[in-house]
């Protein structure tokens, strides 16, 4: 008996607490900053998922889409911020200084911002994920299945993150074929279909019959499935955009990190951090792989997937040479985390010059 | 019987009253899109237009919107009233911005009174630069101005995108788009603090009151007016028509320079890929909506920046898309120009009977 009313008491304390904790939960309410509209099929659409996981998990979201990253970005913040969001997902670039001053004036809101390095204020934290990782596995698909050995890929803005995407999917496809080039065409824009369906189109007609992408649309694929060539999906599935073409995707999940991180505030346990997350973390996923592969080529990838995850391989294993031959990375060694964040030089095997 | 007859005169009372007329229509229009869209017509356009700008705070926050808008539409207005059509005023502030932003970058580490007037006399200088390349070509090569402005939008553009990718770009910033931060003497002081509104709102007053004083006290301002209503006339009347042609088209250069010179010495602080969410093509809806009049263009400014703000505000609070702010200033323009039917014709009731 005096066992039995302890156990319920303890039981019932317990119930509480999580009852308590459930109830908490709830209030917390999480807001997200989309610089195109939900409907892009690329970046914005993939954070809009990761948004909905964070619903589906019972707490409440806020969204705003095609906010400019001019001076509008900071308005759009603080109306957020004073409007009782405790949490504030701001996923571009280009908010980082408005997010950074908005955080100054409300310590008691979190700000969560993607692919930034600045954190001036204990409530701004910072994410990205390795998607480099995800091209490592694209290249290797790209350099088997290149008849012509030229492989285009359309890129945004010659920043590290691409600069890094570039030389992790080129050192894969030199790895299986040691003959292919890597053809860049800058797009100068992260969502433009008319630009991007135009580079893909030079890039076919300069050979290239793969087409990778560092762009967010969908007009690359669509473009390559008119010409017959392959091609890759960009942040979300694109399979059925073009079913012939696209080979494979690189997805973007946010979702786990979102609720998470949403999660955290709940529990009062959320602190500023740097998160860098790969195919590992399950941040950058690969879609399900074409029938046009040969079979030996889908066992290769799935390897080449698990010892990504399990960090047997790394994307950016030595040695690696720049454009000139020069050593970048020694035999054996792989390349650390701040020399990938400040890639700015070409490995060998890239055609052209980064625009400066 | 209803019959269609075209004025002698256009109507001057009409001429005022159409624009009211159009924002009318365009709140029905709202409304009605607003119920299709299954959201609560009048909650959703008190979103829209009343509690962005409720308190100070977002009162401020009007201002500061509307000051570049009106300030580009001011200049624009010299260009159009005298029939000269730049349509290339965001390239002119982007390039205002470029030059006036390098200034503002030579002197990074300084402090100095004498900075921001340079800054800001530099933005006005990039701006007319811009601006005289359609002027130059209309005047000397017989181009067209509306494809020259337009295009140039978009060299602008491409020029500020290679700036602040490469050589201006932050040394520390880690190779991502964007310059160093303005020291502070290069920032346009703020007019309370704790709120964003700059002293940039003087120039855009400034605007007003001379544009107003030139187009109706001046003999320029005659010069344009007639230039406006018939080419033909001035030239009869022996008007230097090029020189006027180049001297409308550096006064709105100036003007959307300036406002280049607004946003990134007020708000943001540095340059990135967007100084502005284009800016320079509303202004062009600002400028008809205020009937080239400066006092109607103070309104006209006021009323399209609150569709920027209702937009965020009414997907906040009701989840509405937010490109609808988009199809509000459309539908402005829209309702504006269908409206000015009524400026040339008006309906007339025929008794059939006799």
């Amino acid at each position: 008996m005096h066992k039995f009313l302890i156990r319920s008491f303890v039981s019932s304390l317990v119930l509480l607490f999580t009852l308590n904790v459930a109830a908490v939960a709830k209030d917390v309410k999480a807001a997200f900053v989309y610089i195109g509209p939900t409907g892009d099929h690329g970046w914005t659409y993939q954070h809009d998922v990761g948004r909905k996981a964070v619903e589906a998990a019972g707490f409440k979201t806020t969204y705003v889409e095609g906010v400019p990253e001019s001076a509008d970005a900071e308005r759009v913040l603080r109306q957020l911020a004073n409007s009782g969001h405790d949490i504030i997902f701001t996923t571009s670039f280009g908010y980082m200084n408005p997010t950074n001053k908005v955080a100054k004036e409300f310590p008691n809101v979190k700000f969560e911002h993607a692919t930034g390095y600045k954190r001036e204020h204990p409530n701004v934290a910072t994410y990205a994920a390795r998607f480099y990782e995800g091209r490592t596995i694209l290249g290797t698909i790209a350099g088997t299945m290149t008849k012509s050995n030229v492989i285009g890929y359309v890129a945004s803005f010659p920043i590290p993150e691409v600069i890094r995407g570039i030389n992790s999917f080129t050192l894969a496809a030199q790895k299986v074929n040691p003959n292919i080039k890597t053809k860049i065409v800058w797009a100068f824009t992260w969502y433009d279909p008319g630009k991007e369906a135009e580079a893909a189109k030079a890039l076919i007609d300069q050979g290239a019959d793969v087409i990778a992408q560092h762009t967010d649309s969908t007009a690359i694929v669509q473009m390559a499935e008119k010409a017959g060539v392959y091609a890759f999906g960009q942040a979300s599935d694109m399979d059925k955009f073009a079913p012939k073409a696209v080979l494979t995707s690189v997805e973007n999940n946010w979702g786990p990190y979102y609720v998470d991180r949403v999660k955290a505030v709940a529990n009062g346990t959320w602190s500023q951090k740097d998160t860098w997350h790969g195919i590992g973390d399950g941040m950058v996923v690969i879609s399900g792989l074409d029938s046009q592969m040969p079979s030996d080529l889908q066992a290769k990838v799935k390897k080449l997937q698990a010892d990504l995850a399990s960090g047997k391989v790394h994307s950016f294993t030595g040695p690696i040479y720049d454009q000139q031959g020069n050593l970048m990375v020694a035999e054996g060694k792989t390349a650390d985390d701040g020399m990938l964040a400040g890639m700015m030089t070409y490995v060998k095997g890239v055609e052209g010059d980064i625009p400066k | 019987m209803i019959k269609i007859v075209k004025r002698d005169q256009p109507s001057k009372a009409i001429f005022f009253f159409t624009p009211v007329l159009a924002i009318f229509l365009t709140l029905v229009a709202g409304g009605i899109i607003f119920y299709i869209l299954g959201f609560k017509p009048f909650e959703a356009l008190k979103f829209f237009f009343i509690v962005p700008i409720a308190d100070r705070y977002g009162f401020s926050e009007l201002l500061l919107k509307a000051t570049p808008l009106c300030l580009i539409a001011i200049g624009l207005s010299f260009c159009f009233k005298s029939n000269n059509w730049n349509i290339g005023a965001e390239g002119q502030l982007t390039f205002g911005a470029i030059v006036s932003g390098g200034i503002a970058l030579l002197f990074y580490d300084q402090e100095g009174f004498y900075i921001l007037p340079l800054v800001i006399l530099a933005g006005a200088i990039g701006g007319m630069i811009y601006a005289s390349i359609p002027a130059i070509l209309k005047t000397y090569f017989n181009t067209n101005e509306i494809l020259v402005s337009l295009m140039l939008v978009y060299v602008s553009k491409l020029i500020l995108d290679y700036l602040v990718v490469g050589p201006w770009s932050n040394p520390e910033g880690f190779n991502f788009p964007e310059t160093r931060q303005f020291s502070d003497s290069a920032r346009l002081p703020l007019l309370i603090e704790g709120l964003r509104i700059h002293a940039g709102i003087f120039l855009a007053l400034a605007a007003v009151v001379i544009s107003w004083f030139v187009f109706y006290k001046t003999y320029l301002g005659f010069q344009m007016k007639v230039s406006g209503f018939s080419l033909k006339t001035a030239k009869y009347a022996g008007y230097k028509g090029k020189k006027m042609i180049i001297l409308v088209f550096l006064i709105s250069g100036a003007c959307a320079g300036l406002a280049g010179v607004g946003e990134i010495t007020g708000p943001i602080g540095q340059l990135h890929r967007e100084v502005s969410p284009d800016y320079g093509f509303t202004a062009i809806i600002v400028a008809f909506l205020g009937r080239l009049h400066p006092v109607g263009i103070i309104f006209a400014s006021l009323v399209v920046a609150i569709t920027y703000l209702g937009a965020e505000t009414a997907q906040i609070f009701m989840q509405i898309p937010k490109y609808t702010g988009q199809v509000f200033q459309g539908m402005i323009l829209f309702f504006l120009l269908a409206s000015d039917y009524l400026l040339f014709f008006k309906f007339k009731f025929i008794d059939t009977k006799k």
